[in-house]
């Protein structure tokens, strides 16, 4: 992207938006898509409680299928109600989407080229007190594996019910990796959104910071802050909301903007979104890049401020890190 | 069991019951229902039938216990520290940041704790796995294990049930813990697993079914399993989740629970008026 190119940046959710609850808009979506299109069913696995969906089922009993403690089964029938028409989001916590009903949904469901529309709750670190056992920190490089399957994760309200109708619209199986809690809106509503299609939040010269998912974009943009106030630096922050397929335009038109990339996950950074962004530059345009994600190891318990500390995921540490990165590629000549 | 033999054993599980909800509550949430439902099969196994030695919790010959229902964690971690496996002052650090105690078991952060759970599904079949290593270095300790009725929703635990079967575990001893209740509700209105008892004799297992509450009931089945010489045992315990914290007793909320402390502390003391 030269210079002179005006750069379509995201319109942004006034400052005062009061946080909510993604699980929230995760139901009064499902509700919407259903209400539009008889086609969509519900699958959970005992934990429609969490996943705050018990409306759905008051308004579609019929539609709504309880599953119990039971992935695989879930993820299998999702794959067969589709085969007579029906459009099945099947739920659960990302740990057990990904790695309890992997089989299903690459069988039933995706080598079977049905559509299930999989969707995995408490991804990463989010999973706080549930600890080691539920904190997924692999489902992004399992999914990625899946040949054409679209797997993304939005950052906000906005883009979850934006891009939750596009997944249903979407011809073919799609993961969503889902933060339930309570988060700030990052769009302004009249945002539009597409699969495979991020947006720069903040536009930058110096370095670009590539971000994923509710807990990340935030910590991206409070990194680039820091980093324009302490060091006079110009950063630009992408969400880039889809992992597969990657936006490459977007990625290389920053990187050969920027000069240097950073990415940001909630997830380890072993074929996660930096992984995913490496590939692309180092094939079309190699570029000196720094991973921010979980090292090689597994989660524990915690609450989030010790999580976020503990697995390096902070703005400070991103920050340090930038700084690293641009001291090694000495671009700006500011560090 | 004798007058006094049972009365220490109450006094116990009381004991252990105070530990849980003072635990939990200290954090303010955590699954109270669930590890409450346990508390006297727990007790039961621990000072009377397991042996395990608290100063040396990884001997070989030991018998051990597959918590498969891997969320009641703090009722185990309650009975373990009582029973000298860990100082009790750890149990106000569960959950926290850099815990030895999180709320799933993990057996390589907790001493005393035998099998790594919180994947529902997968302990019974880890047991199988215990005993028949146990069966081919010679050794006839006993192994137990607890599933949960909403995890026996799982497929994987019908899986273990044909093979417990198939290899003759009489040493495997599983026990069900039947308080009816799943996450999103009461299991019949969710995914019932009714008839059990006919389900688990049909996989070739010795079952039984008594009160999960009741300690001599649950001591005479235990025994009784205990002399089984072919088959493996699945002792079904009919349990009220929540059972002894007046406020989660037999509540669906009562699972992973945030605990008023006004509550906790009028649970705590009916409980120890009851006796410890
Ligand atoms: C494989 C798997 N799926 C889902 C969960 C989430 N989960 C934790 S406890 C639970 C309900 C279990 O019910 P039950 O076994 O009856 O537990 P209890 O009533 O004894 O607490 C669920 C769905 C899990 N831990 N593991
Ligand atoms: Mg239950």
């Amino acid at each position: 992207m030269s210079n002179q190119t005006a750069v379509a940046v995201a319109q942004r959710a006034p400052s005062e938006s009061k946080p909510k609850e993604m699980r929230a808009t995760l139901a009064e979506t499902l509700i919407a898509l259903a209400t539009e299109d008889e086609r969509i069913v519900l699958l959970d696995a005992d934990l429609m409680t969490a996943h705050g969906t018990c409306s759905f089922r008051k308004q579609f009993p019929g539609r709504t299928f309880n599953m119990g403690v039971a992935e695989a089964n879930m993820v299998s029938t999702a794959a067969g109600l589709s085969s007579t028409g029906k459009i099945p989001f099947a739920m659960t916590f990302a740990c057990f989407a990904a790695r309890r009903a992997f089989d299903q949904f690459f069988i039933s469901a995706n080598y079977a080229r049905r559509n299930v529309k999989l969707v995995g709750s408490d991804p990463g670190i989010s999973a706080l007190y549930n600890g080691g056992t539920h904190m997924t920190f692999e489902d992004l490089g399992i999914m990625k594996t899946v040949p054409g399957l679209v797997v993304f994760e939005p950052s906000d309200n906005v883009s979850l019910r934006k891009l939750m109708k596009k997944s249903a619209g979407h011809e073919g199986c799609t993961y969503m990796r889902l933060h339930r809690k309570s988060v700030v809106d990052i769009y302004a509503d009249t945002e539009e959104f597409e699969l495979g299609k991020g947006k720069v939040l903040v536009d930058g010269d110096d370095l670009t910071i590539i971000a994923l998912g509710a807990l990340m974009v935030p910590e991206a943009l409070k990194a680039a802050e820091m980093l324009a106030q302490q060091d006079g630096l110009s950063v630009a922050v992408i969400d880039i909301l889809t992992v597969k397929p990657l936006d490459a335009e977007l990625v290389l038109a920053y990187a050969a903007k920027t000069g240097a990339v950073m990415t940001c996950e909630n997830h380890q950074i072993i074929n996660g979104l930096g992984s995913a962004v490496a590939d692309v530059l180092a094939e079309n345009l190699p570029t000196p890049m720094k991973r921010i994600g979980i090292a090689d190891e597994f989660g524990e318990v915690g609450d989030l401020a010790y999580l976020m500390q503990r697995f390096g995921l902070t703005a400070g540490h991103i920050a340090a890190q930038a700084r690293e990165l641009l001291k090694r590629t000495c671009k700006s000549g500011k560090l | 069991m004798t007058n006094d033999e049972l009365s220490p054993l109450k006094k116990t599980a009381n004991h252990i019951r105070i530990l849980t909800i003072d635990a939990i509550a200290h954090l303010g949430i955590g699954h109270l229902g669930g590890s409450l439902s346990i508390v006297d099969v727990l007790t039961l196994l621990y000072y009377r039938h397991m042996d395990v030695d608290p100063l040396d919790p990884t001997r070989p010959d030991r018998d051990r216990l597959v918590l498969s229902k891997g969320h009641a964690g703090p009722a185990l971690y309650s009975t373990l520290a009582l029973k000298g496996f860990f100082p009790v002052d750890w149990l106000h650090t569960l959950n926290q940041g850099g815990t030895r105690l999180p709320s799933h078991c993990d057996m390589n952060r907790t001493p005393g704790i035998d099998m790594t759970t919180g994947s529902l599904g997968q302990g019974l079949s880890a047991a199988i796995g215990i005993c028949l290593g146990n069966r081919i270095d010679g050794r006839s300790s006993k192994v137990y294990a607890i599933i949960g009725d909403g995890e026996t929703n799982e497929g994987q635990v019908w899986e273990a049930a044909m093979a417990a079967s198939q290899f003759k575990l009489n040493h495997l001893i599983a026990f069900t813990d039947y308080n009816k209740l799943q996450i999103d509700g009461f299991m019949h209105e969710v995914m019932g697993i009714d008839d059990l008892n006919v389900k688990w004799v049909a996989f070739g297992w010795f079952v039984q079914r008594v009160n999960g509450h009741d300690l001599e009931e649950m001591d005479v089945a235990i025994n009784r399993a205990k002399a089984e010489t072919s088959r493996p045992s699945m002792i079904i315990l009919d349990t009220k989740k929540g059972k002894g914290a007046f406020f989660a007793e037999n509540r669906v909320e009562s699972h992973n629970m945030a605990i008023d402390p006004k509550a906790a502390e009028q649970a705590i003391a009916m409980l120890r008026e009851a006796g410890i």
